[in-house]
This record gives structure tokens, C-alpha cells and sequence, in this order.
């Protein structure tokens, strides 16, 4: 009776790991600086919000997101609301995927992210340089849609490989 | 072609209305909310100042706890580093030494006569009460350089002031809030900053860049500014006393514009010194 509350609990806390991993993610910031890369940088939390809202989005609740994202932005120091904006219009962007999508798969998926990341960065680059006045580079915001981009196959199996083996219970291919 | 309409009308409102399960928001209001969020703050409504206040406070604090691990790895990933150069670092410091001892002498003497001629030309030459921060967060955007201090308005600490590590300028306070504040790096690409190139004594604006370093502007194109030239604040515009030492010119860079590397690396930062110059006559 005990084992089996004890594995309950471990399911639960393992359920609840893309949550923690988004508020780490947006506290945190990845950014690799110390290896002296001079051009790579990369969105972690777009690819974690968008594969989980695809994927399994009872695992990330919107207003978690929206959370985050008020979090994410007093991190970076970008207008409060900006980044829970972004992170909601690419759960919209997977809503939509996911209602559309007969056959998952994911190179479809791919594309589909790469799109949305490039019309949230077009949008970003809009709102923060024409209506806030920052200064940001194109090169810049270039280099992080690619690499988060590439990043997303990378994780997108890693987040395949974490649900299958450890949660159970899922939809996620 | 009109089911075709139909159904991507029905999958889009499918996403923005749709609870899914466990879902206690729909899309749509939370997406309202962030846009009100958003104009509110660009207005500066006052509530939304004061969420953003208690935002930020609980934020800062977590993001430095978080941040230990990452802070632990990175550590140890520069001490290995450090070692590996240690012999050639060893040399490189005892001929520099050599140097540094012949030109302390001269050192002294200069110091006391610019004293007493900037008492003459009532330059700044009181600094405020020094606060001595810490740094909490340098995890800026891949498109913002900031640092968080945890040293705020309950310390006295105002916009403005001058942040320095050691005796090298890194930025300036832009946010002040109860308990931290946050610092604008020079390597900021919206950071601009009165200078003058030493040894030639041409007065430029040194402009971050988004990256670890600046660059030269609105400097005249004939001007010959030699490479190695060490950077020094102008004290134009009045916020920083002249003389404080930012960086030097380096020509390794692959393009054309005058680059500036910092004397100070702004990724390495753990303690810092905030102050504001006072003039004679507040003295």
C-alpha cells in the first residue's frame, strides 16, 4: 500500500517536471555565456511551451505560462506582459496544430514551430523596437530562431523519450 | 473550398476558446490580459507598477537561487580554464609588473597635481558614499545587457549612479527597486556613453554593441585613432567624473568599426561598487 503511494507521488512530482523546468528556464535563462560562443543563443522555454502545448497540454497550464512570462520578462527587462503575449500565441499556434493534425509528425511539427517562432520574434521586433524604442539586431534574433529551431529536434526527442519512459500515460510522439 | 474555410474557422476558435483539460483559463482572455498588461505598464498605471515592483522582488531573489547550479557549473568550467593558462598568465604578469613598477613612481606624483587641478577647474572630485552590491542575476536576454545588484532603494542606492568593478566603469543604475536594482551594462546596445581616446585625447561616444564589446562613435573619420588606445570617460554631460578607465581599442575584431574591449568582463561580475560623483560646491 505504502510502495504504491510512494509511486504515486514520484508520477506526480514527474508530471510536474516541464512546469518546473519553464520557471527554471525563465529564472534561469540558459544562455551558455561562459563557453564564449560568440554566436549562439537559443529560446529554450519556446520549444518546451510549444512542444508541451502540442503534445501534452494538460502538463502546462495557460496560466502558468502567462506566469512565467510575466516572470520571464522582469528577468530580461523587457515591458511586463511582452513575453506571456509570445509564449500564449505559440500555445494558440500549437492549439491549432494540434486541432489540425490527423497524422502527427515531426517534421510538420518543425516547420510549423519555425514558422510561429519566426512570426513571435517578427512581432517582438515590432512591438519592442516601434513602440518601446529598444534597440535590437536583426543578426541577433536571427541566430536565436535558428538555433531554436534546430534545438527543437534535439529536445522534441528528449521530451518524447522523458514522457514515454518515466511519466507513462501519454499521447506524446 | 467552403468546408474547407469552415474547418480551419472551427480549429482556430477550437484554440483560442477551447479548455483543454486541467485548463482553467481560455487562451483568448489570457492573451486580453497580457495586451492590458502591456498598455497599462507603457502607460505607467500605477497598479501595474506596484505588481511589477512585487514581481520583481520575488523574481530576482528565486532567479539567484536558480541560478546556482548554472553559476556552480560555469565556475568550475572557468577555474579548469584558469588553470590551463596559469603558466602563461604567470609570465605575462611578471613583465607587465616590471613595467607597472617604473611607471607607480610617476603614478603618485600625477595624482596629486590632477587634484589639484581639477580643485582649480571644479571638476568632480568627492564620490558619494560607496555601496559595495552584489550581483544577483547577469542573465540578460541574448538582446539586453543588464545585471541585477541586490542592493535598492532601502540602501540608498538612485538612478543613475555609477557602477563600477574595481576601479573600471561597467554601467549605470536604470531601475531602482526596494530591496535590488538593476544595472545597464556599457556593452548594452541602448548604452552611450561620453568618452575620450588616450592618448590622442579625441572625445567620441563609446555605444554597446549587444555583445562583450563597444564601439567608437561619431568620431571623425580622419582622425587616426591608434590601435591600443585606452578609453577613458570624457565627463561630458556630467554624469561621470573624466578619467575613469572602460576600456581599449583593439583592431583583432573582423570589421571595420573602432572596437573597444572592456577592462572590466562583465560575465565574471560577483561584487560591485555603486557611487555618485559630487561636485566642489557640494562637497
Amino acid at each position: 500500500m505504502t510502495e504504491l503511494r510512494n509511486k504515486n507521488f514520484i508520477k506526480k512530482i514527474l508530471s510536474q517536471i516541464p512546469l518546473i523546468l519553464l520557471f527554471i528556464s525563465v529564472l534561469n535563462n540558459f544562455d551558455f555565456n561562459y563557453l564564449g560562443l560568440k554566436y549562439f543563443s537559443f529560446n529554450f522555454s519556446y520549444i518546451l511551451i510549444f512542444y508541451y502545448s502540442l503534445k501534452k497540454s494538460e502538463s502546462l497550464g495557460y496560466i502558468y505560462i502567462f506566469i512565467a512570462g510575466l516572470f520571464n520578462d522582469v528577468v530580461i527587462g523587457t515591458p511586463i506582459g511582452l513575453s506571456s503575449l509570445m509564449y500564449l500565441i505559440l500555445c494558440v499556434a500549437a492549439a491549432y496544430l494540434r486541432n489540425i493534425t490527423l497524422r502527427p509528425s515531426l517534421i510538420k511539427d518543425c516547420i510549423f514551430f519555425l514558422i510561429t517562432i519566426l512570426i513571435i520574434n517578427s512581432l517582438l521586433f515590432i512591438i519592442l523596437n516601434f513602440i518601446f524604442y529598444y534597440q535590437l539586431k536583426y543578426f541577433d534574433q536571427i541566430i536565436n530562431i535558428i538555433f531554436t529551431f534546430l534545438f527543437y529536434f534535439l529536445f522534441s526527442n528528449l521530451f518524447g523519450f522523458f514522457e514515454n519512459n518515466f511519466v507513462g500515460r501519454t499521447n506524446a510522439r | 473550398m467552403e468546408t474547407s474555410r469552415d474547418d480551419f474557422v472551427i480549429a482556430i476558435r477550437s484554440a483560442f476558446l477551447k479548455k483543454g483539460t486541467q485548463q482553467r483559463f481560455s487562451l483568448l482572455g489570457l492573451i486580453f490580459f497580457s495586451i492590458i498588461f502591456l498598455i497599462l505598464g507603457s502607460l505607467n498605471f500605477k497598479a501595474i507598477n506596484y505588481i511589477k515592483i512585487a514581481i520583481n522582488e520575488v523574481v530576482y531573489r528565486s532567479s539567484f537561487i536558480v541560478s546556482g547550479p548554472e553559476n556552480f557549473l560555469k565556475d568550475s568550467y572557468l577555474i579548469a580554464q584558469n588553470h590551463l593558462n596559469l603558466y602563461n598568465e604567470n609570465e605575462k604578469n611578471k613583465s607587465e609588473l616590471t613595467i607597472l613598477r617604473s611607471k607607480d613612481l610617476l603614478n603618485e606624483f600625477i595624482v596629486n597635481e590632477n587634484k589639484r587641478l581639477k580643485n582649480i577647474v571644479e571638476d568632480y572630485v568627492a564620490e558619494s558614499d560607496t555601496i559595495f552590491a552584489k550581483v544577483l542575476s547577469d542573465k540578460g536576454s541574448p538582446f539586453l545587457k543588464s545585471i541585477i545588484i541586490n542592493k535598492g532603494s532601502k540602501h540608498k542606492v538612485h538612478l543613475g549612479m555609477v557602477v563600477m568593478d574595481e576601479e573600471y566603469l561597467i554601467g549605470k543604475v536604470v531601475q531602482v527597486n526596494y530591496l535590488s536594482s538593476r544595472v545597464l551594462l556599457l556593452s548594452d546596445l541602448n548604452s552611450k556613453i561620453p568618452v575620450i581616446v588616450e592618448p590622442n585625447g579625441i572625445q567620441s561616444i563609446l555605444s554597446g554593441t549587444g555583445k562583450d564589446y563597444g564601439v567608437i562613435q561619431y568620431s571623425k573619420k580622419d582622425e587616426i585613432i591608434e590601435d591600443k588606445s585606452i578609453i577613458y570617460t570624457s565627463g561630458a554631460g556630467g554624469l561621470f567624473k573624466s578619467g575613469i578607465p572602460v576600456g581599449k581599442l583593439d583592431s583583432n575584431y573582423l570589421n571595420e568599426e573602432q572596437n573597444v574591449t572592456f577592462f572590466s568582463d562583465f560575465s565574471q561580475l560577483k561584487f560591485v561598487k555603486i557611487f555618485l560623483y559630487i561636485g566642489n560646491e557640494v562637497k
